[in-house]
């Protein structure tokens, strides 16, 4: 069991830009954990330096607490399965899964007792003796995974958008088995990808990246509820979460006509800052009637997504979503009555949050 | 698929064209050819298979021949071990790689019969560097004179030429691999002889198959670099088969033993080669290249 620390970390390709900076986390031993990001936010070179494949230009890589920058992948005895599936073509399916424990000398009948074990996991039992090269994309993958599993001593399992080119109704398999291995063994895994359901029913630990740093580190609730950063409250849900520019005036903040009554300490220690106010689609209420402190608001589009619609709404001078159950009748051109749930409410500051109670107001 | 009129055919009409004039009326010719006797100005006589049996039974085909395979087997012995790990060695990516890769393949730019201009100057005992290096070592080398200096030259002479073919070959089936593949080995914890051996080359097996199959054929009809260089001597020991066809044909008048050599040689060229094909093709069963 190890814990996989890493303490300002940045690394910087030779162009000279950083892929990722001021990085620091943390996994507990065990761990389910995504690294969640647009294409290009440096989760994948986070996950290298983890492996060992590329050494950080700054920064310590902990395993256990021991620094490990200087070590070798297979020193540092961590699994990675990348994006394409790789296998050893000239290999069958039982000397691939074989070939990390041959490489390190294990001895034969140890190999013979653990293959079949893994093969029983994955499912690849009655495909030992296959040749490798002609089997489909998901079960190349499960071979790259069992390879890393296949150790037993394996610290961690790393995933570079496994699913990437596994056929869609595949994916529901991997991650299946994905998700049994993890229970499996109690093994550490860390999985990247910029796709925001798959992060969110993976992992009972999700980090949010963009541009290189690591915005929000939390379970997927804390992220849906409590983003701590403009970008990772409209880069999850679907839609993202509404954001309004927003300015200050004494203790007030407002966007358009909507303003929020600020403690007096806390105006100040914003004051000169970028501000956004951030509510999710799911947290602004709609009433048929005028409520205290809501917005009269027009329809403006309504997109059915099944069991909720999705309302475009301008009121107040902002347009925003709202996300309701299909129950309610309405139609394009309707006004209704918006109100934003204050305990979902989110004030930024320079891309910050800024956590507080709040006094709203409609002018 | 019908076609409802011949109109189709003036599609066609072209490429039949120069296929007839490219393939199909020499090869006819040479096989009409082969089974006549034929002296310039007198008329044909029809001999049935009797210039296959000459052929068959001449010595200096024969020896040529097993001297022709044994020189084709060597030089691939040497040239793709040597053109792989060339390969290996150069830098990726970079200027150094532009710079290597164009002083590597000069040797491919000259004309063969200029080729076997060079090596003779590099060879003449009395200006030649090679004799002067040996002489040197206290060795007497003598190109015209000791049949094995003259057969490892010809064999070195051949290794210089053609082995960056192999090196270009194998440096774009290099490039071509996935770092994903390394870096899976890497972390599989293989060393580097087992990543050469499970990652590189199998995935440089199509490259080689195609490198092989042509530095067997070419060298398999070597002539131009080895006639300027050697004549074919000392004696016969450089004596290839490409040179017995042309003393018959164009020395000895012999046209009907020549056609009949010349398919024989053809034919001997198809199978060995198609006999590669399927070997390196098949080096695990079943798989396929992506």
């Amino acid at each position: 069991m190890t814990t996989i620390e890493l303490v300002d970390v940045a690394h910087m390709y030779s162009s000279g830009q950083y892929a990722v900076k001021n990085i620091n986390l943390k996994w507990e031993p065990g761990v389910s954990s995504a690294l969640l990001g647009p294409s290009g936010c440096g989760k994948t070179t986070l996950l290298k330096i983890i492996s060992g494949l590329l050494r950080p230009t700054h920064g310590r890589v902990l395993l256990n607490g021991e620094e490990v920058n200087h070590k070798t992948p297979k020193e540092r005895n961590i699994a990675q399965v990348f994006q394409f599936p790789v296998v050893y073509e000239t290999l069958n399916v039982y000397d691939n899964l074989a070939f990390p424990l041959r490489n390190r000398h294990v001895p034969e009948t140890v190999v013979r007792r653990r293959i079949p074990e893994i093969a029983e996991l994955l499912g690849l039992t009655d495909k030992l003796k296959h040749n490798s090269a002609g089997l489909s994309a998901s079960d190349k993958q499960l071979i790259s995974l069992g390879r890393g599993v296949v150790r037993d001593d394996l610290a961690a399992i790393l995933l570079d958008e496994p699913l990437t080119v596994i056929d869609p109704h595949q994916k529901w398999h991997l991650r299946r088995r994905l998700k049994l291995l993890h229970h499996r063994f109690k093994i550490t895994m860390i999985y990247v990808t910029h796709d925001q359901h798959e992060a969110l029913t993976f992992a009972d630990q999700v980090t949010v990246m963009n541009n290189g740093s690591a915005l929000q580190t939390g379970s997927p609730q804390d992220l849906h509820s409590k983003p701590q950063a403009p970008f990772v409250g409209y880069f999850i849900g679907s839609p993202g979460m509404n954001l309004f520019d927003a300015a200050l005036t004494g203790n007030q903040i407002s966007a358009g006509r909507y303003s929020l009554n600020l403690p007096q300490d806390t105006a100040k220690a914003i004051a000169g800052q970028s501000l956004k106010i951030g509510i999710r689609p799911e947290f602004v209420e709609i009433h048929a009637a005028e409520q205290p402190h809501s917005i009269p608001s027009t329809v403006k589009e309504i997109y059915l997504t099944g069991s909720s619609k999705i309302l475009d709404l301008y009121g107040a001078d902002l347009h925003f979503k709202a996300r309701i159950p299909d129950t309610t009748t309405l139609h394009v051109g309707d006004t209704v009555w918006a109100s934003f749930a204050r305990q979902w409410l989110m004030i930024y500051a320079d891309d910050e949050a800024v956590n507080l109670p709040l006094e709203e107001t409609v002018r | 698929m019908s076609i409802r009129n011949n109109r189709a055919w003036l599609f066609v009409l072209p490429a039949l064209l120069v296929m007839a004039l490219n393939a199909f009326i020499p090869f006819i010719t040479v096989i009409n050819y082969s089974l006549q006797d034929i002296l310039p100005g007198l008329p044909a006589i029809d001999v049935g298979l009797e210039n296959f049996q000459t052929v068959l039974k001449d010595d200096l085909f024969r020896n040529a021949f097993v001297r022709q395979l044994g020189f084709s087997f060597l030089i691939l012995l040497i040239e793709v071990p040597l053109g792989v790990a060339i390969a290996l060695a150069l830098p990726k990516k970079s200027w150094r790689a532009t710079v290597s890769l164009i002083v590597l393949g000069l040797p491919l730019l000259i004309p063969w019969n200029v080729v076997g201009i060079i090596w003779r100057v590099f060879t003449r005992s009395d200006l030649g560097i090679v004799p002067l290096f040996f002489n040197a070592l206290g060795y007497d080398y003598n190109v015209a004179l000791n049949p094995v200096d003259a057969y490892w030259t010809v064999v070195i002479m051949d290794v210089w030429h053609w082995t960056p073919l192999i090196v270009l070959l194998c440096y774009a089936g290099l490039n071509a691999i996935p770092d994903a593949f390394y870096q899976a080995a890497e972390i599989d914890g293989a060393s580097s002889w087992r990543t050469f051996l499970y990652v590189t080359l199998p995935r440089l097996r199509s490259v080689l198959t195609i490198g092989i199959l042509l530095r067997f054929m070419d060298s398999f009809r070597i002539y131009t670099e080895v006639f300027l260089l050697t004549g074919g001597g000392p004696g016969t020991t450089t004596t290839f088969l490409s040179d017995v066809l042309v003393r018959k044909a164009v020395g000895g008048f012999e046209f009907g033993y020549a056609a009949a050599l010349s398919l024989i040689y053809f034919f001997v060229i198809l199978v060995i080669s198609y006999a590669f094909f399927l070997v390196l093709t098949n080096v695990s069963s079943g798989s396929r290249t992506r």
